[in-house]
């Protein structure tokens, strides 16, 4: 593989290991994360609140504009073998924000890549896919079926 | 005339320490708990998070206790305390096309595709009070059925792809996304920041302009074409790390108005639209806010624009209730001076007016 792909690569499963640790608690990242031998690492940017405003589309569709603002907490975090992680999160709890940065400094490095997918995130992601299959399981009994309602069945 | 400006402080400080009594309210009750207000209280929770214009729960939540349950207070709580903190930039916009729908319902059409979907809804209920309520509820554990696959496009979309209805606005190349809370506002306002301002704008106020529309003042004609609300993904291209970074997911409720339809020589008719969008669970709020974003259009769209809801400097200088309660509210706050002023002109004209009844001729005999 050449470099570009190679990034690209890493890239996206940088990406799709924060999609997943966004969505857990502290708590739980910070449990899964004690199953590893950790490696030395050092906080970048010590944990930091702020403010990302949040953009929606005229329409759903079309130009962007301005809908109002969330709180988001992110932090940075250096491994000794020089990766760096960033972490980014709504809400306000710094520790989280830092977890996700050692998480993803992890996920970059060659030593410790495949366990923090297989210890802490595929598990994670496991969790969050039962809470939104059962979620739209729910959904789903409220659909509305016109056909048995005419026939006066179910 | 001697005024008191002093003397304030000790009476201020005990009824702050009266209002904390107060508002904790019988120590014999439990306290209530943020999570107890996020959790059983969570429309009250949306509301804080749109018009305080934060989507932070915990923090709406703890807003709405300090606030005693005064939602525009802990809205003025909430707008206060964003303005401590800094941005860090804007995320990508939200694709709602995409949402993980837990309700989408159209009056429009019977069948769309993805279906209609209730979800959690006051609609159809009784409006009963129930009796059931008042302690040691425990719901029966929500009816579950196979979820579908399939995608649930937008309706809007839907008729889009026929040129039934007007296509969105699309973005200038490198315009930039206004922003009332960082410039302030000059009219004419461009869409975005009309959009902004009802989106934070008071659910009251814009009700009120929604309904005017509906009873013929710049009547517009609406259907609901999709209410859908549902968690949308949110992601922030930050700069240090080189590309979106996923932050996790909001609530969001978004409101697609499907209105009269236009046309001209060189047009063929189509359908217009409204646009409303807030967060958490909010029909109410951005089904008025899809009325008044029609009805702001009136110029554009080539209609005569009489009505107040199509008047945007009358809406935009009134949604807001924040700086609304601040102007309300502040007359309640010493005028002692102005009043003063005011007193002594007042006693000086009813002075003249009682020398002019008074004919000289009195006057004389009295002296």
């Amino acid at each position: 593989m050449d470099q570009v792909t190679l990034h690209n690569n890493q890239q996206a499963q940088r990406q799709a290991a924060m999609a997943v640790l966004a969505h857990a608690e502290a708590g739980e990242i910070a449990a899964r994360l004690r199953n590893l031998a950790l490696p030395a690492h050092q906080d970048l940017r010590a944990p930091e609140n702020g403010l990302v405003m949040l953009r929606g589309r005229v329409g759903g569709d079309g130009a962007p504009f301005n809908l109002g603002e969330a709180t988001v907490s992110r932090a940075a975090v250096r491994l000794a073998s020089g990766e760096v992680g960033f972490g980014y999160t709504l809400g306000r709890d710094g520790e989280k924000a830092r977890l996700i940065a050692l998480c993803d400094a992890l996920v970059q490095s060659r030593d410790f890549g495949g366990a923090v997918e297989r210890d802490v995130i595929a598990p994670l992601r496991e969790q969050l896919m039962a809470g939104r299959a059962q979620a739209a399981a729910e959904t789903a009994a409220t659909k509305v079926d016109f056909y048995t309602m005419v026939r006066g069945e179910g | 005339m001697y005024v008191a400006v002093k003397g304030g402080e000790r009476a201020i400080e005990n009824a702050h320490r009266l209002l904390a009594d107060k508002r904790r309210g019988d120590q014999g009750v439990p306290e209530v708990t943020l999570d107890q207000i996020s959790e059983q209280l969570g429309l009250a929770v949306d509301r804080v998070m749109s018009e305080g214009s934060l989507y932070d729960r915990e923090l709406a939540a703890l807003a709405i206790k300090q606030a005693r349950g005064d939602l525009i207070e802990a809205i003025f709580l909430v707008r206060a305390f964003r303005a401590t903190m800094p941005r860090f930039g804007a995320s990508e916009p939200v694709d709602t096309g995409a949402m993980r729908v837990q309700r989408r319902v159209s009056s429009t059409f019977k069948d769309i595709p993805g279906g209609q979907i209730l979800g959690p809804t006051f609609d159809y209920t009784h409006r009963l009070l129930d009796p059931a309520l008042a302690q040691g509820f425990v719901p029966e554990a929500p009816a579950t059925a196979e979820a579908s696959t399939a995608p649930t496009p937008r309706v809007t979309d839907i008729l889009g792809r026929d040129g039934l209805i007007e296509s969105s606005p699309q973005a200038e190349e490198g315009a930039s996304v206004g922003d009332l809370t960082r410039e302030p506002l000059n009219f004419p306002a461009d869409r975005d920041l009309r959009l902004q301002n009802l989106a934070r704008g008071d659910e009251g106020f814009l009700l009120a302009m929604g309904y005017s529309t509906q009873r013929g003042y710049g009547r517009n004609h609406p259907f609901a074409g999709e209410i859908r609300f549902g968690e949308v993904e949110v992601e922030f291209s930050a700069e240090d790390v080189g590309f979106a970074v996923p932050l996790g997911s909001i609530e969001l409720t978004e409101c697609q108005m499907v209105n009269q339809f236009k046309g001209s020589a060189t047009e063929a008719p189509c359908f217009t639209r409204g646009y409303g969008l807030a967060f958490g669970q909010s029909e109410r709020k951005t089904m008025s806010m899809a009325l008044v974003d029609r009805a702001l259009r009136a110029r554009e769209l080539g209609e005569e624009a009489l009505a107040p809801a199509q008047d945007e400097e009358f809406v935009m200088s009134h949604s807001d209730n924040v700086q609304a309660t601040g102007f309300v509210e502040h007359l309640k706050l010493p005028h002692y001076v102005d009043f003063q002023s005011e007193l002594g002109l007042l006693r000086k004209l009813r002075k003249e007016f009682a020398d002019a009844q008074t004919p000289d001729a009195m006057k004389e005999a009295a002296e």
